[in-house]
Formats: structure tokens, sequence, C-alpha cells
């Protein structure tokens, strides 16, 4: 277990290092700076006035003198500053971390509340209409582009109350921003509980063609107990780690629903800051999400372990 | 006792098929949901194959008069901002759609199956670098990662296509690598071997093809994928440039201004991408059914 522990902590590692020089590259490959941005918006170019700035930003330095740098940085948790507003990444990513934190934890609960209980049901009455309807439902799910949902969820508000829901003014108590969130959530949490609600429909199927379900009816268990404590308990292993991938997966989701709803958190921003070619923003918040996926897929494999007894770490 | 209609389970396993109409029926009845991804697809395809016989209209041909026309027996789908024709530019933006997202899927799905073929096959060093380097491909969400790539590679069709394409890398070369790991152990792989056949001939002619199942399924589901990234990539502004109708661009150009007088802008291009992409799911789980039934839920 511990060797296995410290294996997979180094490839992690590994793993993030890549990322960053990847991410790096990939950023100084984009066509044109914040600098020529800046003067797009101006109008004109003055030569002179840009390398000032490049220089000021460090940007004529080699590519690598800049990477190390921002890599040092990080390990002394200096992020350095937004070349747009020329403050502190740490100070401009704090505050929209925890909205986008909280329209995740939403949108993940509203998938696995209605996901795994409707693709249990699905799998249970496999063919019937239910079952047919539970299906459409839940390809269109994995069909619909949650920023038409979005728009259509903003049109007939707009229609029904004449009004929208979308950010304008931060919440002022805890039940206003949970009211606000609800319906982004939703429409993001729409495809993760289509998947979600699939997954647990096919593992539910496997596990209720095997033995010891035979087994179970036989010995006169009833159908209840043979579906929920007999098949659930197996049917859930595979359904938990599409819920962890899922979990980190939701970003790139919220990105087009803060677009859509205004919302002022860090999906939305990334984009923004690609657009301005803010690096300091964008690397940082990369790297972020490339954390949050290895550290959940970690987190999914020791739960894993801890359901399953038969899987066992380190061989 | 249970009863068991002989005729009826016949009928039900296609025994009395006579000509192809009939194998068509029952065909759709064994698979309705199937039929019906196969029929949305075909639709789409004929749209993008025909658009110019289909719309009488051009869809870049910009008409100050019409601005924000409502639909009318002319316009069937209304008018957007500059006056142009919605079905028209609905009908031609198939055409976008479908080729990002052929395009990308066909070009992840080679580079994936070279990868995974590579390192399945040949193990060693080349299977840890490629394992190590897929690692980190997907430590990125990847709608993520095409946002990055299709910004550092500049607006246009064919860099969306790339940036589209090299997300969906990893999940083609896990899959062809965990069966090529399996198949190459089996007799008629090791058999091949003690022919003589050179090693990349192995590979290619024997190993692929036993392989080619699981990643029609896989390439079918990422097809519906690629469709949605680029029309929310476009929808970002980061996606498939002017002239091009996507419609992805349609809705965020239309979108938050007009959605109150115009809803048609905001409605058939999501209806568009939604249908497509609801099609290639039905056909996906079909072929999935019908190529894996192992996997049959």
């Amino acid at each position: 277990m511990a060797t296995y522990l410290v294996k997979r902590f180094l490839l992690m590692l590994l793993t993030l290092i890549g990322m960053s020089i990847i991410i790096f590259v990939l950023l100084r490959m984009m066509p044109g700076n914040i600098v020529d941005i800046m003067f797009d918006s101006a109008g004109f170019v003055d030569p002179t006035e840009k390398a000032e700035i490049e220089k000021e930003l460090g940007l004529d330095r080699p590519i690598p003198v800049q990477y190390m740098d921002w890599i040092i940085g990080l390990l002394k948790w200096d992020l350095g500053f937004s070349y747009v507003s020329e403050m502190p990444a740490v100070d401009e990513l704090g505050p929209r971390i925890p909205i986008t934190a909280k329209l995740a934890v939403m949108a993940l609960g509203f998938s696995v509340l209605f996901g795994v209980p409707l693709g249990v049901i699905s799998a249970v009455k496999q063919d019937t209409a239910l079952d047919y309807t539970l299906r459409v439902i839940s390809l269109s799910g994995l069909s619909l582009p949650s920023f038409w949902l979005a728009l259509l969820i903003l049109m007939a508000s707009l229609a029904l109350f004449g009004d929208i829901p979308i950010y304008t003014d931060p919440p002022e108590n805890l039940w206003d921003e949970l009211l606000l969130y609800t319906i982004p959530a939703a429409a993001v949490g729409f495809r993760s509980s289509a998947l979600i609600m699939r997954l647990t429909r096919s593992s539910m199927l496997e596990v209720l063609r095997q033995d010891y379900i035979r087994t179970a009816r036989s010995k006169g268990a009833s159908e209840n107990s043979v579906n929920y404590s007999h098949a659930l308990k197996n049917a859930f292993l595979p359904v938990t780690t599409i819920i962890g991938i899922e979990a980190a997966f939701l970003i790139g989701g919220l990105i087009i629903t803060e677009t859509v709803f205004n919302i002022p958190g860090v999906a939305h921003f990334l984009v923004e800051a690609i657009l301005m070619r803010d690096y300091p923003i964008v690397q940082n918040l990369v790297m972020l999400i490339a954390l949050i996926v290895v550290t959940v897929n970690f987190i999914v494999d020791l739960t894993y372990g801890a359901l399953d007894p038969r899987i066992k770490y380190g061989e | 006792m249970v009863q068991i209609d002989q005729q009826a389970e016949l009928a039900r396993a296609g025994a009395n098929i006579e000509g192809r109409w009939d194998a068509i029926v029952h065909f759709s009845k064994n698979f309705p949901l199937a039929v019906t991804g196969i029929v949305i697809v075909i639709v789409f395809v004929v749209m993008a194959l025909f658009a110019e016989l289909i719309a009488s209209h051009d869809p870049v041909q910009t008409n100050s008069a019409l601005s924000l026309g409502a639909p009318s027996a002319d316009n069937i789908m209304g008018n957007d901002m500059m006056g142009r024709d919605m079905f028209a530019r609905i009908v031609h933006g198939s055409r976008i759609s479908l080729i990002v997202g052929v395009a990308s899927t066909l070009l992840g799905g080679a580079i994936g199956v070279f990868i995974g073929l590579m390192s399945g096959y040949l193990l060693g060093w080349f299977d840890l670098i490629m394992q190590r380097i897929i690692d980190i491909m997907q430590a990125l969400p990847l709608l993520v990662l095409a946002l990055v790539m299709a910004a550092s590679l500049g607006p246009s069709l064919e860099n969306t296509i790339i940036a589209i394409s090299i997300p969906l890398v990893p999940r083609v070369a896990r899959v062809v690598r965990s069966s090529t790991l399996a198949l190459r152990e089996m007799p008629f792989v090791e058999a091949a071997r003690a022919a003589g056949m050179v090693e990349m001939r192995v590979a290619i002619r024997h190993v692929l093809p036993n392989t080619l199942a699981p990643l029609i399924v896989l390439a079918t589901a990422q097809l519906g994928a690629a469709i949605l990234v680029e029309a929310s990539l476009s929808f970002l502004g980061l996606g498939v440039p002017e002239p091009h109708p996507s419609w992805g661009r349609m809705l965020s150009e239309n979108a938050a201004e007009y959605a109150r007088v115009a809803p048609w802008l905001v409605i058939f291009p999501g209806l568009a991408i939604s249908l497509v992409v609801f099609g290639t799911n039905l056909l996906g789980d079909a072929l999935r059914d019908i190529l894996d039934p192992r996997q049959r839920g």
C-alpha cells in the first residue's frame, strides 16, 4: 500500500509537471499577446512603447527563463500578477473560486440525486415504456448543448415571469445565493445526471445477470431485497468512478453556463483571460483544474479499494 | 409453467424474413431507437451534401430590410440581425458541423489508434512514454483542453478540427491499447509471428482489425461530443470563424440581445445541434448493442 501511494504520488507530480510545460508552451504559441490586444483597442501601435511594456511584463525574456520564473513563483505561492487588472493573481482568483465550487457542488448533487435512482429504476424496469422514456431523456441530456438549455430557461422565465434570473449584484444572503445558482446548476447537472443514469443502468443490468443474484432469487429473497440490497451495492462501484470524474469535469460545462448566466466564477474568468492573453491567470487556473482532476482520480481509486475488498493495491 | 409461443419466438428472431424490405421492417421493430438515430443522421447528411439545392437563399447574403424578420412563407425560420435567411444558415451550418465533427473524430481516432496499437504491441519505453503523455492529456476536461488549443492555434476551420481532435486521442488510445494487450497473447497472433511475418504487419493485419468493434462504438460516441465541442467553442468565439455559418456562433451572436424580440434565432440553431447529436448518440448506442453485445443494456 505504501509503495503504491508513493508511486501514485510521483506519477501525479509527473503529470502536473508535464501539464505545466504544455500549457506554458501553448499559451506562448497563441497569436498576439496582451500588448497587441491593448494596442488593438487603441487603434495604433507604437513599437517602442510595445517593447517597453513587454519588457516590464517580462515577455521579452527567453521562454525557458519565463517558465522557470513561473514554477519558482508557484513553489513560493507567488502566482504573479494579472496583466489586465495588475492585481495579484491570488486576489483575482480567490473570490471567484468559491462561486464556481458552489455551483459545481450543487450541479453534482443534482446529478447524483436524479441520476442514480432513475438509472436503477430504468434497469429494474428494463424494456418497459418507462425504461424507454428514461433512456430517451438521458440521451437528450447528453445531446442538448448546455448553453442552449440555459438560453431556453432564460427565455422561458422571461416569457413566464417577465424577468431573467441572471447574476447582476452579489447575492445578499445564503438563501438568495442558492436560489440564484439553482437554475445554472441544474442546466449543467442535467448532462452529468444523464451520464450517471446511463452508467447506473448498465452497471445494474450487468450485476442483475450474475449468478449470485439468481441464487438470492432462488432462496426466495424478495424482488426489492434482490434489487436494492444485493445488486445495487455492487452496481455502485463503477458509478463512483463516473461521479468522481464528473466532479472534476463539470468545470467544462460551467465555462459555458457561467458565461450565459453572467456568473463571476473562475470558469467564465478562464475564457476572458484566454481572450485577453492574460498568461498568469490562464496558466495558474489550468494548473488548478489539472490538480483537481488528478486528485479526484486518486481519491476515486482509493474509494474503489475501500468499497470493494477484492481490489488490492501495490501488486 | 411458462408457455412458449413458438411462432412468435421465431418471428422475433427473424425466421420468416423475405426480401430486403421485410428485413428493414424487422430491424426497425427490434431496434426502434437505432432506426430513429439512423434517420436523423441521414437527414443531416443529406442537408450537408445538398445544401445549395435545399436552401434557396444564400446563407451569407445580407438584407437590411429583413433584419430580425419573423418566420414567413419565404423565410421559414426567419432572418437574423443582418437579414440573412436562418433556414439557409441552418442548412449550410450542418455542413460545418458535420465536417468538423467527422474530421476531428477521424483525426483524433487515427492518432489514438496509432498510439494505442504501438504501445500495446511494442510495450517497453514507447508504451511508458505514451502512457505518461496520455495521463497529461487526460488531466484536463475535454472542453478546457480544446479551448486552450483553439486559442493557441488561432481561429480557422482547420485549426478548430485539430483543437477538437487532440483531446479525443486519449480514450481511443486507451481502448485500442487494452484490446491490443489482450490480442497479442492470442494463438492466432503467435501463429502469424511464427509464420515469419514482420511485427509491423502482424500488428496491422491481425491485431488492428480485431480492435475495430469497440473502436467504432467509441468513435460514434465521440462524434456527438466533437459536434458539441465545436458548437461550444464557436459559442465562446473561439471556434469556426466567419463567413462559415456555425450553429454555435449563431447562438452567441443572437442569443443575449435578440432572445426577447426574435426567439427563432435562439430556437432553431440549438434545435439543430441537439438533433444531430441526439441522432449520433442513438446510432452509437445501437452500434454498441449490435457490435458489442456483452455491453448490451
